[in-house]
């Protein structure tokens, strides 16, 4: 048990949760190395909870299986489970003070003296001294520390944590995902983190799946998620993306060529996810530039034309509405480095980007071979790719 | 295998516990449905004989038991309606005002709950006597009154507190007047709470023996006639009686559950995480 | 105009329920604490003389003090039966029945329509001495062959059980209903085996319900004198019986309204005691 990681490896194989007709959660394979801050991210209803619940021993997996390191546990009871959960609700026992909320596993599993480690605990959560309050007269982030604290006492070899920020104001929410971060890199212990908000998974996740309709749809490093998104969801839910949905029309060297609204486009093929027949093209907002005429557009660059219909600014980036020739939307954000003008709306414009930053997805009509998946080594999800 | 069997033993017993007892609690309902449909071999015999439908065709064959009953649900409804009235004011107003002396209402509304029924029935008889009252059909209506009031208080305050105040400014904040609003919002949502409190009153009211007993003179409903009738030997269609309550009330309960369902009905399933939770059907054990 | 009204209003809404009580019920009290200090050597026929007869209550207790220790006695053991029996059906509706909660509740709510007096004589039918329940007791040899059930404590203590038993059932179901069932989530999450969750979660955050159910069921039961009546032998008459009788029978007020208030002030003071010790443990 005390090997040299405190976190274990959790590995999940085709989990699968049915509630009568409704699948929430769809043959699931998913590695989280040990140690590692893991996010699962996914919009709400997506099965994020019901996987957190397998993995803690509250819910009977339909089928499938969960290792902890090379251990099967699928089939033991949660409280035979080095797991620990901090709950959405934080789940305070009311009754209780915060001392004996923190000592609660501890005294279930029969350890003598607990006092040292509580207040170990309750001081790396900064909350020496509030021993003798009673939940109710915690605020919200309080409670939250001490649902983190009472996890974490036990020294799980996986922490689960279901949207624990969630019902925090943004300010506090900010705070404590710095705090979160801390404290996972000082214990060392795996954490897997459930959230709908892209924001808070990628400052603090190592590895990040994204989830939807109980499947995962890509895992990777915050950057390869956002810089190459696997499909049309996560290159939506995960920042914007204009997409643009044409037909490869042929090679031409290191490029795929691609057609859309009588339009040529060409993506480097290593930014492909496909090859062949109908895609999506994807470029992100911030990755445009808005120059007057076509003229402007510096070689090699391809460029959209349009109309402005629509401009916000934000302080640190102005975002612009594009309406295009053949009536698509597109968002384009020009940061505010002093140096970009302001647009007025009704102007006519052209937006451009360098191929590179492009990429291409699936289009979802059959005729085409999908692209072979680039994920990173080491996690692998077995349906990352491919049309829902 | 064995484990699995071993922990559908240590997740279920207490299904089986509470079956036990939920036989306890209905083995004599089932014995006095049996009995009603009996013929007793004599006048003091309380032992199944043979089965007959005598007893139901004629229930008032046994002598003076109609007339009781007849006065058991005179009283019943008398009560009910008073002491409906009566809790339902006191109710709205100890959830709804701060006013003096609430704090000494609270316990005066509590304390005939706490006190046994000989008391509360042996102080009005020695209040009644002390003041020359005669005993009899309207002293039994004002004892029922008086213990029926704080169940109503309680019941009904229990869904007026649960109730969300914002409903009624909503109203008020949409041009009702505070008398509208009242009627509009207030007192249908108040309802299922009045209703539930009338129907209980009316359950003490009828089944009411102690506190009947003291004040009754020599009026007499239901519950006095089987205790008189005790001595003498217990006509079956008592039984029939017993039976007959008992499948009135399962028939109000289910119009009750029904009404209130069809009310909630077009709320769609919310979807929220926290109501999820909240849905989620838990399972958890006592060990 | 409207304001008087208004600060009025709460005293207009409850003056008719108010004065109804004080008349009938407190007056009532104050009315029997009097008569108990009536001279003991009236009758009701003659009228009886205040003459502050202190003496009334100690005459009491030492006539009856047998009864009082069986009242409480029978009572207690009747509220410990069915806390114990109870609880697991409270739980079971709140937290284990899903969409049969609704029916399990009617059939717990529903005997209570059946008048309380036929019920007790149906028990009198289950455990007559040619009874099934007699019958299979006496086969394995927990009675003896001549052994009854009837006319014993066990028959008194068995119909006092049942009929408080919903009382206790209903205030325990209600505050488990409250419960978050997160929080057992929370225990089981936590280490808590099955056991370990009922005894540190489960149990505490019910109290508020065990404590009621326990007094609904406590009070009535020990001033209950139809049980002990119907079921029982004069050996096994509680404190109701012989109040019961000193009012209706022997017609002696004093004496009746003595021990009335004396049942009035025990309950009183185990209440008291008990609620106190309730608040410290919880605080
Ligand atoms: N106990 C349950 N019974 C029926 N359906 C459920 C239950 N729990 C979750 N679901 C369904 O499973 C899906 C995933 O839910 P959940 O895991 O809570 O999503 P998330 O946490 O990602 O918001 C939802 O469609 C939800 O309706
Ligand atoms: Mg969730």
């Amino acid at each position: 048990m005390e090997s040299a990681q405190p976190g274990a490896r959790l590995r999940l194989i085709e989990l699968t949760k049915r509630f009568g007709g409704v699948t929430a959660v769809d043959q699931l394979d998913l590695t989280v190395a040990a140690g590692t801050y893991f996010a699962l991210l996914g919009p709400s209803g997506c099965g994020k909870t019901t996987t957190l619940r397998m993995v803690a021993g509250l819910e009977e997996p339909t089928r499938g299986r969960i290792l902890l390191d090379e251990e099967e546990i699928t089939e033991l009871r949660p409280y035979r489970r080095p797991v620990n959960t901090v709950f959405q609700s934080y789940a305070l026992f009311p009754h209780l003070d915060v001392f004996e909320n923190v000592a609660f596993g501890l005294r279930r599993r029969g350890v003598p003296d607990v006092t040292e480690q509580v207040r170990a605990m309750l001081s790396l959560v900064q909350l020496d001294g509030y021993d003798r309050r009673r939940p109710a007269q915690l605020s919200g982030g309080q409670q939250q520390r001490v649902a983190l604290a009472r996890a974490l006492v036990n020294r799980p070899r996986v922490l689960l944590l279901d949207e624990p920020l969630g019902a925090l104001d943004l300010t506090l929410r900010r705070r404590m995902q710095l705090e979160l971060k801390r404290i996972q890199t000082e214990v060392g212990i795996t954490f897997v983190h459930v959230t709908h908000d892209q924001e808070e998974a990628m400052t603090l996740a190592d590895t990040v799946a994204v989830m939807n309709n109980g499947r995962i749809e890509q895992l990777g490093t915050p950057a390869e998620l956002y810089e190459f998104p696997a499909t049309a969801f996560v290159a939506t839910f995960l920042g914007r993306s204009n997409l643009l949905s044409g037909t490869v029309v042929g090679r031409d060297g290191d490029d795929v060529l691609v057609e859309a609204y009588g339009q040529r486009f060409s993506v480097p093929v290593i930014r492909a996810r496909r090859t062949a027949g109908a895609v999506l093209l994807g470029i992100r907002p911030e990755k445009l530039r808005l120059v007057g005429t076509v003229d402007e557009v510096p070689a090699g660059h391809q460029a959209v034309a349009g109309i402005v219909t629509d401009a916000a600014y934000l302080g640190t980036s102005t975002q612009y509405l594009i309406r295009t020739g053949w009536g698509g939307e597109f968002s384009v954000f020009v940061a505010a480095d002093g140096e970009a003008r302001p647009v007025p709306v009704g102007a006519t414009v052209v937006a451009h980007w360098h191929p590179r930053y492009a990429f291409l997805l699936d289009g979802g009509t059959p005729g085409g071979t999908p692209a072979v998946p680039v994920d990173p080594a080491g996690a692998v999800p077995a349906n990352g790719v491919g049309p829902r | 295998m064995a484990r699995r069997l071993w922990r559908r033993v240590a997740d279920h017993w207490v299904l089986a516990a509470a079956a036990l007892v939920l036989g306890y609690l209905l083995l004599p309902v089932v014995v006095v449905a049996g009995l009603s449909v009996n013929r007793p071999s004599s006048r003091l015999s309380y032992d199944f004989h043979e089965a007959t439908l005598d007893n139901w065709r004629d229930p008032c064959a046994a002598p003076g038991m109609c007339a009781a009953l007849l006065r058991s649900v005179q009283i019943g409804f008398l009560a009910t309606a008073i002491s409906t009235v009566l809790g339902t004011l006191l109710a709205f107003a100890l959830v709804r005002y701060r006013f003096r002396g609430r704090t000494a209402l609270n316990l005066l509304v509590l304390a005939p709950m706490a006190t046994p029924e000989v008391v509360l029935g042996t102080s009005l008889l020695a209040l009644l006597v002390a003041a020359g009252v005669p005993q009899g059909f309207w002293t039994v209506v004002i004892a029922h009154v008086m213990f029926c009031v704080s169940f109503v208080v309680v019941t009904v305050r229990a869904r007026l507190s649960g109730m969300d105040r914002r409903l009624e400014e909503a109203a008020l904040d949409l041009y009702a007047s505070e008398w509208q609003a009242f009627c509009r919002v207030t007192l249908p949502m108040a309802l299922p709470g009045i209703v539930a409190a009338a129907l209980l009153s009316f359950s003490l009211s009828f089944d009411d023996f102690v506190v009947t007993n003291f004040t009754s003179g020599t009026t007499v409903t239901f519950p006095m006639y089987v205790w008189g009738a005790n001595q003498r030997g217990i006509p079956p269609q008592v039984n029939v009686v017993g039976t007959a309550m008992f499948a009135v009330a399962l028939l109000l309960m289910a119009a009750v559950r029904l009404r209130g369902r069809r009310a909630r009905q077009p709320a769609p399933p919310s979807r929220g995480d926290a109501g999820a939770a909240s849905e989620r059907p838990v399972s958890a054990e006592v060990g | 105009m409207s304001g008087t009204y208004r600060r009025l209003l709460p005293y207009l809404l409850v003056l008719p329920g108010g004065l109804w009580l004080v008349v009938f019920f407190l007056l009532p009290a104050v009315q029997l604490v009097a008569t108990s200090l009536y001279d003991p050597a009236g009758s009701l026929a003659d009228g009886y003389a205040m003459t502050w007869a202190f003496g009334n209550y100690p005459d009491a207790i030492r006539a009856y003090w047998a009864h009082f220790g069986r009242s409480f006695g029978y009572a207690g053991l009747a509220t410990a039966l069915a806390l114990l029996l109870g609880y697991p059906l409270a739980y079971v509706i709140a937290l284990r029945a899903g969409r049969w909660q609704h029916l399990l509740l009617v059939c717990v709510v529903a005997p209570m329509f059946t008048s309380f007096l036929v019920r007790t004589l149906a028990w009198k039918a289950i455990l007559a001495d040619t009874g099934p329940v007699v019958g299979l007791l006496r086969e394995v040899h927990l009675l003896a062959p001549d052994g009854r059930l009837l006319a014993s404590p066990v028959a008194v203590v068995t119909s006092l059980t049942y009929g408080y038993l919903p009382f206790m059932v209903l205030p325990i179901y209600a505050s488990l209903q409250r419960l978050d069932r997160r929080l057992l989530e929370a225990a089981r999450d936590l280490n808590a085996r099955p056991a370990q969750v009922f005894w540190t979660v489960t149990l505490p955050l019910s109290r508020p319900g065990v404590v009621a159910g326990t007094l609904l069921t406590v009070i009535p039961a020990s001033g209950d004198y139809i049980s002990a009546e119907l079921l029982g032998t004069p050996r096994d008459y509680m404190i109701g019986n012989v109040i019961d009788a000193a009012f209706l029978v022997r017609l002696d007020y004093p004496q009746g309204a003595a021990l009335s208030v004396l049942l009035l002030l025990v309950i009183l003071v185990l209440t008291i005691g008990y609620l106190r010790r309730g608040a410290e443990e919880v605080g």
